[in-house]
């Protein structure tokens, strides 16, 4: 029991120390994180702007901050990265020429084993007229073959 | 029959060679949008001298823009490529001086020598986001006209200047 009222103590006093921090505040650093986890750190490139601890990130986050205190949108802070750093900062990139490989290389893979498949079961299922009827002269060495065979028995 | 046994190999070759090439490309170095664009502006004190440095003060030479740091381990290496590089008097060579302390920033000049015509200082690294930076050291060359013509990542080589800046330089002058 009195642990229970312990962690009720606990719980109320975090919900204090959480509406502390004002509300657009809140808004402002949820909405910096929203679009920095779609934004590649250049220095650490496996990480996220959001994730990254490296000081460039840092900046960037703090630059974010304040373009959107200055009443900058998403896309706007999206376009100040790439004309810096290029579409290489975009987790999101546009399809243009340089990307389409990008974009469409994994469906024209898939389209391509797929075809190949196609192409392999019709094989199969129909096969090469030279595959069902050997000519006559491929019969005549078969036939020796198989007498050759019969004699030495 | 015989052919068509090759495929798997010739599939198995051409992707071998694909992932080779993938080797020899250095991920970390990313293409700059910036260049052929104007340089972005900027106005900042300079280190040693009195008063600020614009961009366009720069107006009219063709000039390299050596991003640096105290505290950057790469620029140590880079260094003396650098202070040959201002012996020849080929170009100016300004320093921008990235999110470094004064007196450090002055210490390592007097320690390694001074190759900068000057060094402005980017305290904040607010001109760094402007130019790109991600990593120090970069060197990027400029136009007479203030464009940036080359972005070099990473730090110098006398390779790097004898095949990267000096035949572009050598180009930039001649027109």
């Amino acid at each position: 029991m009195r642990k229970i009222l312990l962690a009720l103590l606990l719980a109320a006093q975090t919900g204090l120390v959480m509406a502390q921090a004002s509300a657009p505040e809140a808004a402002l650093d949820a909405r910096v994180m929203k679009i920095a986890h779609e934004l590649r750190c250049l220095v650490c490139q496996n990480e996220s702007i959001a994730d990254s601890t490296a000081d460039l990130a840092q900046d960037l986050r703090r630059e974010i901050r304040e373009m959107f205190l200055a009443g900058k949108s998403e896309a706007d802070v999206r376009r100040f990265l790439v004309e810096r750093y290029g579409d290489f900062v975009l987790y999101d990139p546009p399809v243009k020429r340089s990307t389409w490989l990008l974009w469409g290389g994994p469906a024209a893979l898939l389209v391509a084993a797929l075809g190949a498949f196609a192409w392999q079961l019709a094989r199969r299922r129909h096969p090469d007229e030279a595959d069902a009827a050997p000519d006559a002269a491929t019969l005549a060495t078969a036939r020796r073959l198989l007498d050759a065979k019969d004699d030495s028995r | 029959m015989k052919t068509r046994a090759l495929i798997p190999l010739a599939v198995f070759v051409a992707l071998v060679a694909l992932l080779a090439v993938g080797l020899t490309l250095n991920p970390r170095e990313i293409p700059s949008p910036l260049i052929d664009k104007p340089a972005p502006a900027f106005t900042l004190p300079q280190l040693q001298k009195e008063g600020p440095l614009a961009l366009a003060d720069m107006r009219g030479q063709v000039w390299l823009l050596n991003v640096w740091a105290s505290w950057c381990v790469a620029c140590r290496e880079e260094h003396p490529v650098l202070v040959d590089f201002a012996r020849r008097g080929v170009v100016p060579v300004v320093g921008l001086n990235y999110k470094d302390k004064r007196d450090e920033a002055l210490a390592w000049l007097a320690a390694h020598g001074d190759p900068y015509a000057t060094s402005i200082v980017d305290a904040d690294g607010r001109v760094g986001i402007d130019y790109g930076v991600y990593g120090v050291p970069e060197t990027f060359l400029v136009d007479a006209n203030g464009r940036i013509r080359h972005k070099h990542i990473g730090p110098l080589t006398p390779e790097a200047i004898e095949r990267e800046i000096l035949p572009r330089i050598r180009e930039l002058k001649g027109a």
